[in-house]
């Protein structure tokens, strides 16, 4: 009886294709498991960012294949003042819309962090701008810094009479260049808040409990409690941030297309225009090699933020 | 005794002390300090919605006559702006292309993340928390640098002009997100369930199919709302590999078709934007918490 049921037990196992046991096949499996996104940013990344540097070697144009010639292009654009211009916007841009974004994202993280009735819907709308069309939303910034239909005048000039000449947002260079900042800023403040605000519910209540207790002020909570236990997150969600602003297109190029008098360009506004519009695509390519050095910089501050979390967390007293 | 009675005073002191401590949080100042500057934001962070979305319905007369009419409000709404968009331009295929894109990108990605992160968190091979951190360095590579030499990519794989150009190359920033999202996720699945499996004879796919993937599934939406949030946003690429005007995405094509010569439509620029928006809106506040819990956890990870 008992042998019966065995041997039934035994046949009813199917028995594994030579097809189910290359599936069962750890390595053939890694392998098959990592091919499709292996091969999707090998060929459309890895392989571009190559060529990207070797292109940048290149006086390749479109529609020509190009002749290696050395650091021709890097020596061009050294000589080149509007290159310069760039630069100096990409990084005037990026340390004050960073500088920007962080102090109101924090503050609105540290205003979101108390008890508030409807809290999520509150954090839902203050996403609202980081999840719609960064060009969409650019294009309304346009039409408010409209030279003749701008609100914003309308206020200033109309309503409360402070000034008696409208703005000239777009026009001359410093105004277009704080006007693209605010913008930025604008888009990137929900992302900021929304990030600390995740990393400021991490720390433990009890730690302002006893300091409190200790008879310690508001700042003092903030300075010696919030603002170490939040510097981890807070330096990766700065990392990121530095990161994206610095090769920000899509608002500079929507709003002013690095007008005017080409004084708002960004490193990648002015690749995309000598490189894709102008068709000079070995130049485009210098100058996007150009923007690497201060991304991997970025990164590296990344990298020792990171490992200075180690020392915080294993040292108690510092 | 004594002890007792002198104790009493001063714990009772205490008691009071604490609240009077908290005074800090009185009313009045809590409006202050809390209330009054998250107004600001949210007014901040609201009103250039509100002034693309009362643009878009103003007619003409109103929309350039600040004396006349109150800016701030419509003195008679009209359709014109959006009846013109969806019937005289090609808007609708823009709109159509867009979704295709996205949705194609999106479940590219979705499938090759889900088996990567499923190989480095889960099959655990020697040097897998190097392909791990690959990915995330990949993830730091921004559009920005690499999309002139994708154009040339694009251009010899015959690609250029199709929306295949735009399916391929959006799971390259799409990809690392995803990936590392979903090895967070993985993490968070006891390994004992499927070692549970192994000894029960299930092989690797059928793990994988059966327990890891159902018990991944926030985490799979996370991801993918994310990916279709950001291929519906994207720009760059769309700009640089797509030419003729009808395969155009919506972002691309509001701005270099609609924008055209020296006055600009301000209405119609405005009701496009407005009509791109609402998909992505309206698909996020469905998902809010999907996307704070990806847009959090892809931070902490």
């Amino acid at each position: 009886m008992t042998a019966v049921t065995l041997t039934d037990w035994t046949r009813t196992r199917p028995q594994p294709t030579w097809l189910g046991r290359l599936f069962d096949n750890k390595a053939f499996l890694i392998f098959l498991c990592l091919l499709p996104a292996g091969g999707l940013l090998t060929v459309f990344l890895t392989y571009p960012l190559g060529l990207g540097v070797w292109l940048a070697f290149t006086d390749t144009k479109i529609g020509r294949t190009g002749q290696w010639i050395g650091w021709e292009n890097f020596e061009y654009l050294l000589e080149d003042p509007l290159f310069w211009k760039a630069v100096f916007y990409s990084v005037f841009y990026t340390a004050v819309a960073t500088f920007g974004k962080f102090a109101l994202g924090l503050w609105l993280a540290l205003l979101l962090n108390n008890h508030l009735p409807m809290k999520s819907l509150l954090r839902a709308i203050i996403l609202l701008p980081w999840i719609v069309p960064t060009v969409l939303s650019a294009i309304a910034f346009w039409w408010i810094y409209d030279p003749q239909f701008s609100i914003i005048s309308y206020l200033a000039v109309d309503v409360l009479g402070v000034r008696t000449t409208y703005f000239d947002f777009l026009g001359s260079t410093w105004p277009a260049r704080w006007s693209l900042i605010a913008a930025n800023i604008w888009r990137g403040i929900p992302f900021v808040a929304i990030s600390l605000l995740a990393g400021l519910q991490t720390i433990s209540p009890s730690l302002y409990e006893a300091a409190l207790l200790d008879g310690s002020t508001a700042w003092q909570r903030f300075r010696y409690i919030t603002f170490p236990l939040l510097l981890p997150i807070l330096a990766i969600v700065m990392t990121f941030s530095i990161i994206f602003t610095f090769t920000d297109f899509q608002l500079v190029y929507a709003i002013t297309r690095g007008g005017p008098v080409n004084s708002t360009h960004l490193m990648a506004t002015l690749a995309f225009q000598r490189g894709i519009a102008g068709g000079e695509l070995g130049e485009g390519a210098a100058i996007a090699v150009a923007m690497i050095p201060f991304l991997v910089f970025a990164t590296l501050f990344s990298y020792f933020a990171l490992a200075r979390r180690k020392w915080q967390q294993g040292e108690a007293n510092d | 005794m004594t002890d007792a009675t002198a104790n009493q005073p001063e714990t009772q002191s205490t008691a009071t002390a604490v609240p009077e401590q908290m005074a800090w949080d009185s009313r009045a100042r809590r409006m202050v300090t809390i209330y009054v500057p998250l107004a600001c934001f949210v007014i901040i962070l609201l009103f250039p919605f509100y002034w693309m979305t009362i643009t878009s319905f103003k007619p003409n007369a109103e929309l350039y006559d600040y004396k006349r009419y109150n800016p701030f409000l419509i003195d008679s709404p009209t359709l014109d702006h959006i009846y013109k968009l969806l019937f005289e331009t090609a808007y609708p295929r823009w709109l159509m292309t867009t979704m295709g894109v996205a949705v194609c990108a999106t479940f590219l990605s979705l499938l090759s993340s889900v088996l990567a992160a499923y190989a480095i968190q889960r099959l655990r091979f020697k040097g897998s928390q190097y392909v791990g951190l690959g990915i995330y360095l990949a993830y730091l590579v921004p559009p920005s640098i690499l999309f002139i030499p994708l154009a040339t990519t694009v251009y010899q794989l015959g690609l250029f002009d199709t929306p295949f150009a735009l399916i391929l190359t959006y799971p390259t920033f799409l990809v690392p997100f995803c990936t590392w999202l979903l090895i967070g996720y993985f993490k968070s699945i006891p390994y004992e369930l499927e070692e549970c499996a192994l000894i029960d004879g299930a092989t690797r796919l059928q793990i994988l199919r059966r327990i890891t993937l159902p018990l991944a599934v926030p985490g799979l939406i996370s991801a993918g709302i994310f990916s279709f949030t950001l291929s519906w946003n994207e720009f760059i690429y769309s700009l640089a590999f797509i030419q003729s005007g009808e395969k155009k995405t919506v972002p691309v094509a509001i701005l270099t078709e609609l924008v055209s010569g020296d006055v600009y439509q301000w209405g119609a620029l405005m009701a496009g934007s407005l009509l791109g928006s609402l998909p992505v809106a309206i698909f996020y506040s469905f998902f809010v918490d999907y996307y704070v819990s990806s847009l959090t956890g892809a931070v902490k990870e």
